[in-house]
Formats: C-alpha cells, sequence, structure tokens
C-alpha cells in the first residue's frame, strides 16, 4: 500500500457576512494574539455549519477535523449534501486556498478539474485554447503538441478547430475543454461534478475515460451529486456531512448512508400515499393515491431555470364536480414559500382513477432542499377553503444548477439573507 | 512512478507559507505557461479591431502631439534643447510601460479570481507575464521612438552616448520596479479595496513627480529631492541621455533605483505570497 494523499486534522473556518470595518477589528484580534505569540481567540469561535440553523457566530468550520488516507490506485467518491464541505475540500487540495488548521501531504503531480474549461479565452481558437488551458491545467508546451491531434479527436471539433471558441456552442466548448483535461497524466486526478455535463454520449465517452485512467492505477478524487456514476466508478467513498466525516468505506456502503443521513429528504420521484403523509382531519371524499415528480434529474434536482412537472393520481370515494388542486412549496425549515390554487375546474366520479398534472413553468426558486404539500378541495384564500384530502411532507426536491444541461451547480445561496425565492423576471431600468 | 516512493511528499498544504518560501523551481516549471499567458494577451488584444496592432502607435502619437501643444507650445515648458516630439515620445514610451505593468499587475487577484478559484498554478506567473507581455508594446512604441529618433539624429539635432548601452538594464529596472509595487499593492487590495481608488489617481500624480513632460534640470533646487526619491526619475533620465545627449545619467542613482526595486519585490513577493493562500476567502 502506498499512501498518496494525507489529511490530517483538517479544518477550514469562513468568516461570514461581507467584509467590512468589522473585519479590521477581527484581523486586528488576530495580529495581536500572534504578536503576544497566543492562540488566535478567533479559532475558539465557529459552529458546524449546519445550515439548516441560524448561527449565532459570525465563524463557521466549513470543515472540521477531517483526517483521511488515500491510497495509490483508489478511485475515491466524495459525496454529500449542497455544504457539508465537498467543495471546501476539493479547494484545499487543489491548492486553491488554504485550511485554517490542519495539513495535507500528497505524493505525485496532481491535476483538478473543478470546472471544465477553466481559463479559455473566447477570442481564441479551439486549438489556441488547447494549449492555453492545458498549460493551466499543468502540462508543458511540448505534451500538448504530442498530444493535439489525439485531443482534437477525443473532442470531435476537427472542423472548428482553427475558429475562435466564442463561436462555439456550448456542448462543443464542453466537449473541448473535457478532451485536453482527459489527455492530461497526472498521478492524482481531482474532478468535481464535470460528468454532469454534455449529452448521454459524451458523458459515457467522459465516465469510459475516468474508468480507463483509474485502471492505469492513477488515482482519482471524485465529487458527484450523481450516486449512480459513484457507485460505478469508484472503490471508496467519504460521506460529508456539516464539514464532519460521516462515514469512510467502500463506495456502495457510502451511498447508503447518505441517502439514509438524508432522514427528512427523500430522494424517489415516485410516492404511494400511505397513512403517515395524511391528515386525519379530512374526510377523503377524494383520495391522493400517488404523486410523481416527472423530468427530475437524479434524485429530484432542478436547475433554476428548469420547468418542474407532477403528476397525481386521485380516487374518487364520491363523484365530485367543480373541485381544485392546491400545492404548497415548503424549505425543510417547515417554512412557506409558495402555493398555488388551480382553478376550480376537475371533477371526478364515484370509483374513479383520474391522473392530473401540475406544470410549473417558472419556479424561480433558490438553490435549496424543498417539499410539497397538496391540498385537493374547494375554495380558495378569498373564499375560504373545505378540503376532500391533504397530503403532507412529501416529494422532495433540491434546486442546485443554474443551467439546464446541469453543468453549472449554484455556489452559494444565503437563505437567511436573500430568501428562498430568486426574483428572475425583473427588469432594472436607467431613467 | 517511481518517485511515488515512501514519505516522499511532493506537496504539504498547510495553513500558511513561511516568510520567504517561495518556490522558483515551481516557477520555472511553469515557464511555458507564462508564454502561453504572454501569447494570449498580445493576440486577445488585438482580435475584432480593424486597425489591429496600429493602436499601439496610435495611443502614444496623440499623447505626444497633445504633450507637445500644450506643454511645450502652450505651457512653454523647457524640452533641454530636445525636439518637443522626441522628448515627449521618449518619457512617454518609458512611462507608459512603467504604467500599463503596474496597472496590470495591481489587479492580479482581482481579475484572475475566477481562474485562481478553479485551479492551481504558481500565482506569481500572472503578474510575470503582464510584465512581459507589456514589454512586447513597449518595443513597438520604442521602434516608433527609433524612427522619429533617426529622423532628428540624421539631421543632427540630437547624439549618442556611450552610457546608451545601459538601455537594457533601464527596461530591467523599470519593469522590476512595477511588478514590485504592483504585486504588493494586488496583495493589499483583495480583502480592502480601499487602496485600489488611491492608485488609479495615485498613478497621475506619480507621473508628474517623474521627468515626463519636463526634463529634471527644469525643476528649481527646492523641489528637486521631491524628484530624487522617485526611482524612476533616474532611469527616464538616463535613457534621454543615452540617447539624446540631454538628461542626467548617474551610476549612483541608478544603483539607488536598483535597490528600491530589490526592496520592493523583495517586499511584494512576501506580501503575494501570504495573499495568495487565502485570498480565494476574502476576494
Amino acid at each position: 500500500m502506498n499512501t498518496l494523499i494525507k489529511v490530517e486534522n483538517l479544518s477550514k473556518q469562513y468568516r461570514l457576512g461581507v467584509v467590512g470595518t468589522g473585519t479590521m477589528r477581527d484581523d486586528f484580534t488576530k495580529w495581536w494574539s500572534g504578536v503576544r505569540g497566543k492562540e488566535n481567540p478567533l479559532l475558539k469561535l465557529g459552529e458546524t455549519n449546519d445550515r439548516t440553523i441560524i448561527g449565532n457566530s459570525d465563524y463557521v468550520w466549513s470543515l472540521k477535523d477531517i483526517n483521511f488516507d488515500v491510497q495509490q490506485g483508489d478511485v475515491l467518491g466524495i459525496i454529500g449534501r449542497n455544504g457539508a464541505g465537498k467543495s471546501t475540500l476539493l479547494k484545499i487540495l487543489s491548492r486553491i486556498t488554504a485550511p485554517t488548521t490542519g495539513s495535507v501531504k500528497i505524493k505525485g503531480r496532481v491535476a483538478s478539474l473543478l470546472e471544465v474549461g477553466t481559463g479559455f479565452h473566447p477570442e481564441l481558437t479551439g486549438r489556441e485554447n488547447i494549449y492555453l488551458n492545458g498549460a493551466i491545467l499543468g502540462m508543458k508546451k511540448n505534451e500538448i503538441t504530442k498530444k493535439l491531434d489525439e485531443i482534437i479527436q477525443f473532442s470531435s471539433v476537427e472542423r472548428y478547430v482553427d475558429t475562435p471558441v466564442k463561436r462555439y456552442s456550448s456542448g462543443m466548448y464542453v466537449r473541448l475543454a473535457f478532451a485536453v483535461a482527459a489527455h492530461l497524466d497526472p498521478e492524482i486526478l481531482i474532478i468535481d461534478e464535470v460528468l454532469a455535463v454534455g449529452d448521454t454520449e459524451f458523458q459515457n465517452k467522459c465516465l469510459g475515460k475516468i474508468k480507463d485512467i483509474s485502471g492505469e492505477g492513477r488515482t482519482v478524487l471524485f465529487v458527484s451529486h450523481n450516486m449512480g456514476s459513484v457507485q460505478n466508478l469508484c472503490n471508496r467513498g467519504i460521506l460529508l456531512n456539516n464539514g464532519e466525516v460521516l462515514f469512510d468505506g467502500s463506495s456502495t456502503d457510502a451511498v447508503t448512508a447518505y441517502v439514509s443521513s438524508a432522514i427528512n429528504f427523500n430522494t424517489s420521484n415516485y410516492i404511494e400515499i400511505q397513512k403517515e403523509h395524511k391528515n386525519s382531519g379530512v374526510l377523503s371524499e377524494i383520495e391522493v393515491k400517488s404523486l410523481e415528480l416527472l423530468e427530475g434529474f437524479q434524485y429530484n434536482q432542478y436547475a433554476t431555470n428548469d420547468p418542474m412537472t407532477l403528476e397525481l393520481a386521485l380516487f374518487g370515494n364520491q363523484s365530485i364536480d367543480d373541485f381544485r388542486v392546491a400545492f404548497g412549496i415548503y424549505t425543510l425549515q417547515e417554512e412557506g414559500v409558495a402555493s398555488h390554487f388551480s382553478d376550480p375546474k376537475f371533477s371526478i366520479k364515484k370509483g374513479e382513477i383520474k391522473k392530473i398534472r401540475l406544470k410549473i413553468n417558472h419556479h424561480q426558486l433558490a438553490k435549496g432542499q424543498y417539499y410539497f404539500n397538496f391540498a385537493i378541495g374547494k375554495g380558495n384564500e378569498e373564499t375560504g377553503v373545505r378540503e376532500f384530502d391533504l397530503v403532507m411532507k412529501t416529494l422532495f426536491f433540491e434546486i442546485s444548477y443554474t443551467d439546464v444541461d446541469h453543468s453549472k451547480g449554484i455556489v452559494m445561496w444565503d437563505k437567511q439573507g436573500w430568501g428562498s425565492i430568486n426574483l428572475q423576471n425583473v427588469e432594472a431600468i436607467e431613467m | 512512478m517511481t518517485h511515488l516512493t515512501k514519505d516522499n511528499w511532493s506537496h504539504i498544504i498547510q495553513p500558511k507559507n513561511k516568510w520567504f518560501e517561495i518556490n522558483f523551481r515551481e516557477i520555472w516549471e511553469y515557464k511555458d505557461l507564462i508564454f502561453i499567458f504572454v501569447k494570449r494577451d498580445i493576440v486577445s488584444t488585438n482580435k475584432q479591431t480593424v486597425l489591429g496592432p496600429l493602436w499601439f502607435f496610435l495611443a502614444p502619437l496623440f499623447t505626444v502631439f497633445i504633450y507637445t501643444f500644450v506643454f511645450n507650445g502652450i505651457a512653454g515648458i523647457s524640452t533641454d534643447g530636445i525636439p518637443a516630439p522626441l522628448f515627449y515620445l521618449a518619457g512617454t514610451t518609458l512611462w507608459n510601460y512603467f504604467q500599463s505593468c503596474f496597472m496590470a499587475t495591481t489587479t492580479t487577484f482581482s481579475s484572475n479570481a475566477s481562474l485562481f478559484g478553479k485551479v492551481y498554478f504558481p500565482r506569481l506567473v500572472s503578474p510575470i507575464s503582464t510584465v512581459i507581455s507589456n514589454l512586447l508594446k513597449f518595443f513597438i512604441q520604442f521602434g516608433m521612438f527609433l524612427c522619429l529618433w533617426s529622423y532628428y539624429f540624421y539631421k543632427g539635432e540630437v547624439h549618442l552616448n556611450i552610457t546608451v548601452l545601459f538601455f537594457p538594464i533601464l527596461i530591467l529596472l523599470l519593469a522590476g520596479i512595477s511588478l514590485g509595487l504592483g504585486i504588493i499593492i494586488s496583495s493589499m487590495t483583495t480583502k480592502y479595496r480601499d487602496l485600489s481608488y488611491f492608485i488609479s489617481f495615485g498613478i497621475t500624480l506619480l507621473m508628474y513627480v517623474t521627468p515626463v513632460i519636463y526634463p529634471l534640470s527644469s525643476i528649481p533646487v527646492k523641489f528637486k529631492f521631491f524628484i530624487e526619491y522617485n526611482p524612476i526619475a533616474p532611469i527616464i533620465e538616463a535613457f534621454r541621455y543615452g540617447f539624446m545627449g540631454k538628461g542626467a545619467f548617474s551610476l549612483f542613482d541608478l544603483g539607488y533605483s536598483f535597490i528600491v526595486m530589490v526592496v520592493l519585490l523583495l517586499v511584494g513577493i512576501v506580501l503575494f505570497n501570504r495573499t495568495e493562500k487565502t485570498f480565494m476567502d476574502t476576494v
């Protein structure tokens, strides 16, 4: 066994809020304690990074006392919910930011792909960008020249290789960028979610390439929300939760631990309604039988611009005309975010099963995890309501991307400060 | 992969660098990246312009025209007996190099934030490549200067001095001072942006205490020490002395500029080194 990465007591503290005069006071405190040879008092502050709890401190530990080793040939999947500390860990391992305490020891050449096409310059041609991107990722010029034909062929954009990349479609751009990255020859490869881009054919090509790389005895660290590919590619998994290692073991066990750790967050997109979802105060003239989220990305993830479609299957215990379907969207802290009451235009016969599709075209929800409540009944917020059936806390989903092809994860959204709705349809006009 | 043997760690990632821990070998390993950045800067500045590299000529040409008109024609500031256009062109060519290097390196962290946030390479690669790519622009302007200079030289209005051989050293001094000063400012403005407001007008003020639009000899003695503390002044004066025979050449003053450059570079590298590890958290 040859240990290539050794992570020891790694912690990272972040300051929340904006940089202002208060920051200067803290900097002074830090400096003054250093001058007197004392421990920085600010390091005693801070709390675990649980974004669901309102904190009291300006400081938060994004990672706290992380310890693990990576052996040569390991393909390690790092999983966890948004804000669990995955990105921070990758940033430290890629030497983009330094830890607050602790250390990481690394053997061998590291290449990290936290984004495809890092440093691409829109005005330069594809060929020029291959050199630029390759050099940024740590390749030597003659190495790139040697692999140039292979890279161009892998990207399958031969025809456009002498065109500025600003004229590329986003698919071509990603292909070219991944082609460069795939031809790096590092001993350790760090990858963040890059597989969630491009069409299926290209994704398979990428997965295949990563398999090849790991087959050659290289070490791969892989962060993903895609449990399928973690299970497929990795032999080992680490589950992070609120900045701490919750589980370290085989990738299959890690995925299982992830799914069950999300106690509130049920990732299935089809739910048959059981007793526990029901509100006992209703007479069930109409019953909700099942709920389904259609077109959701894996584990019910959506982009900020994705339309969302759900389907309700209703069963009529009595014949009822002119009823409506209403739903509310809530955060995991059970705060209401939005509601909708449909027109009273549905009717159902006794013994009939009726399917109703709800299409939310422009949801405007900010990054985060949410769930639905449903109410089948009559009346609305003006007239007063009478419900036939109420279904609570079902269909969990997550907004985690900014774009439709799920390549750009949302970096941060401070819900406390910015709320749950990210208004899209706003015009700012200079008068 | 024989080098991956026991406890032969190639990097150790820790909270802070030591004061002078700078890995020059690593920067050398990334020399290809420096040249590719230089190429990127040069190629991308002129894409989608009709006149292309001609802009490198036009801008200083207009400046010199205005300076000749305002400072020489209207204000009547002496040019030490040197033909006014040549005098101003010499000053602005050198000053432009200093200014463009300095202004570009001061924003190293803020303008590269998206790149630095995604990939590691020695951060000094960025300001170094800026200084080199501006050097190429400088040589284009310097070529223009040489053309004008030949004209006056042929007419016998200016004459060469042996100290013209110092020319490469003068350029290195300018590059070093702008790089040192630039990375100091860039390190100081990542967290607190206040300084960057000062810089944009500070650079204009600095030009007026540098003999760009006037010769050092025209300064009254009581103001002279202002300019003598300016490490750029001896460089511009020595340049004029070498090429045009008027100005001041003093090894002592150039030595002073050299010491300032070394100090600025050392301080700059130390500050830069400390900033590069955590600036992503504050930028």
